[in-house]
Formats: C-alpha cells, structure tokens, sequence
C-alpha cells in the first residue's frame, strides 16, 4: 500500500507544474501505468481524492492507462506483448524473455488544465 | 475560461530514481557491491543474513548491513551479534524502503565509510509489493522465498519476482516435513524469471550456502 506516497508525488509533481498556469485548476490527470509497476488502480483512485484536497487538484479526475508488458523476444526479433504475468515466455515462439521493454512506467503522460483567466 | 492539455511525462517516482542513481554512482566509487533482500514477513531474511555476515567476517571480508522495518531495532540487534557494523531504519508505518532514507543512513553512519566495504546489505521491509519500485541504487537485487509459504509465491507476486537478479529459497531443511514441492518452485520462479540464479538453502543444516557465498565472490569481482 504505497499508493497514497505515490498520489501525494502526483500532487506535488502537477502544482509545481501549475506555477507556469497561475490560477488554473486541474480538471483531469493522465497517468501511464505498466501493469508490472506494482500499483492497483482502485487503491490509487482511492487515495487521490484525499490527496487532491486542498489543491488544485481538488476534483479533479484521475485516469489511468495501463499498459502491457511487452519484452523483447530474441528468438522472433521482435517485441511481443504478454497476455499475462504468470509467464515470461514469447506467447508466439515459447522462448523465455528476459528483455522488458515496456511495462514498469509510472508517470504522468499529461494534465488538462482549465486557464484561471481569460485566453489571450 | 480555456481549457488545455499539458504534456508533462514526468516519473511519479523521479526523485527516488534520481536519488537511486546518485547512491549507485557513490557505491561503484567506493567499489562497495551493495545488495538488496527483499521477501515476504517471516522468510527468514535476518537468519540468512545474520549467516552470511557472520561467514563473510570470518573470512576477512569487510560487510556492513542497513536493516529496515517498520519498528524496533530487533533486527539490528540480532545482525550485531556478527560484529559487523548494522544500522537500524525505522519506516515507522511506510511499507518500503526508499532511496532516500539509505542515503540518510549512510552519510551520518559513524564508523562506517562505503569505501572501507566489501559488501553492503539492505534488508528491505518484509514486504513482496512495494519494495519492487523503489530503486535503493543496488547492485543486486536478492528475492528470497521460505519453503513454509508454498511453491506459487512467484506466480503470485510476479512484479517483485520479476525485478529481482537472484533467488534464494529459504529453510530447505524444512522441505520433506511441509511437503515443499522443490520443482514446482524451481519451475514458477524460471516462469516468471528466466534464467535467474536460484540458491536452495537453510541456515540450520547448511545448505546451499557455500554456493551462495561463491556467488557474492563472483560478483564482487565482476564489479571490481
């Protein structure tokens, strides 16, 4: 249960980002999350309403994209996508794969933002 | 009013890894090969280090542990009996050990300089999840798994099993009498980890140790 460490560095990452917005509020937060990154969405969603509070993120939506672990598969040449993570093997070939190239992100892919004044 | 999207791609857990990658660098200079234990509560983590301490010692390598929970210095006091320098973290509530803390850890240590060690262990928090995303700037990451807590562990906790370079199974001598299925283990662990190097040990009857300690020898000039 390191979700609410990881909701708080959230909060903090997008207000420091806010202050080149001044007076904007956050109305939606997108965040790429490998499915090896060891974070459960329901705990994340849980925890973020708390730590948005007070913010400018008070409110605002959290929405997270999941992405597969995909590994790199020597006996192919190519990457292949797991169906799951009960085997590290090429779902094509068998091959065991030892070469992650994608599934251990958790970052935050974008912000939208509401401007606090009118455009210019 | 206009509403707009920022790309911001920014690591949720950037500091840590900055951090990470600043103790990794300060380790290679001191030429100190720094591992991190990582298992469940109760696999016998502080035993098998408490052995391997205590073994390395008496061969004249120079070792140093940092040991993490949540409260008491229980096993700080239990790796001591090694005579080998052992510093306590409390996490007081936090599930894991960050990059943070060991680097706090390590600059006020007194008497204990990285670049007068062989070896540097952290005992992470008993804990299979979130220690899998902290990056402590180890060189090795150790996963250890008791013969008591069933052959499918790795098949349950595929994220920290996956992440880990070695795998040490922990109170062989325990095996026949909890009906350990040993192949089992050996397949889910290659299942999830390829290839992985896998040690099958105990600290009562001294299994498995002298090809563990071979390991820690081979790694530390490799690194050398």
């Amino acid at each position: 249960m390191h979700e609410l460490s990881i909701v708080s560095s959230i909060v903090d990452t997008v207000t420091e980002s806010l202050a080149a917005y001044p007076g904007a509020r956050v109305k939606e937060v997108r965040l790429r999350v490998g499915a090896l990154a060891s974070v459960v969405e329901d705990a994340l969603q849980f925890c973020y309403g708390i730590a948005a509070e007070g913010t400018a993120l008070e409110g605002s939506k959290l929405v997270v994209n999941v992405l597969p672990v995909v590994m790199h598969c020597v006996g192919c040449g190519e990457d292949v996508e797991l169906e799951g993570m009960q085997s590290f093997r090429c779902p094509r070939c068998g091959e065991p794969c030892l070469d992650l190239r994608q599934g251990r992100e958790l970052e935050i892919d974008s912000i939208e933002i509401e401007d606090g004044k009118e455009a210019a | 009013m206009t509403t707009r999207i920022v790309e911001l791609r920014r690591g949720i857990l950037k500091k840590n890894d900055e951090l990470a990658a600043g103790l990794r660098a300060s380790y290679a200079a001191a030429g100190v090969t720094v591992l991190n234990l990582v298992s469940s509560p109760g696999t016998g983590k502080t035993a098998f280090l408490e052995w391997t301490l205590t073994e390395l010692r008496k061969r004249g390598t120079r070792v140093a542990a940092l040991v993490g929970d949540l409260e008491t210095d229980n096993d700080a006091r239990r790796l001591a009996a090694s005579g080998a320098p052992v510093r306590q973290i409390n996490t007081h509530g936090i599930c894991h050990l960050d990059a943070e803390m060991v680097g706090k850890h390590l600059q006020d240590w007194q008497g204990v300089e990285l670049g007068g060690l062989d070896y540097l262990f952290i005992e992470n928090v008993g804990n299979l999840v979130c220690p899998s995303s902290y990056d402590l700037g180890e060189a090795i990451r150790v996963v250890l798994l008791s013969v008591t807590e069933g052959e499918d562990k790795p098949l349950k906790y595929p994220t920290m099993f996956n992440s880990a370079d070695a795998a040490v199974i922990t109170k062989m001598d325990l095996a026949a009498p909890c009906g350990f299925d040993r192949w089992a283990a050996l397949k889910n662990i290659n299942e999830i980890r390829p290839g992985i190097r896998i040690f099958e040990t105990s600290v009562k009857s001294g299994v498995g140790l002298e090809e563990w300690l071979e390991y820690l020898e081979e790694q530390r000039k490799g690194r050398g």
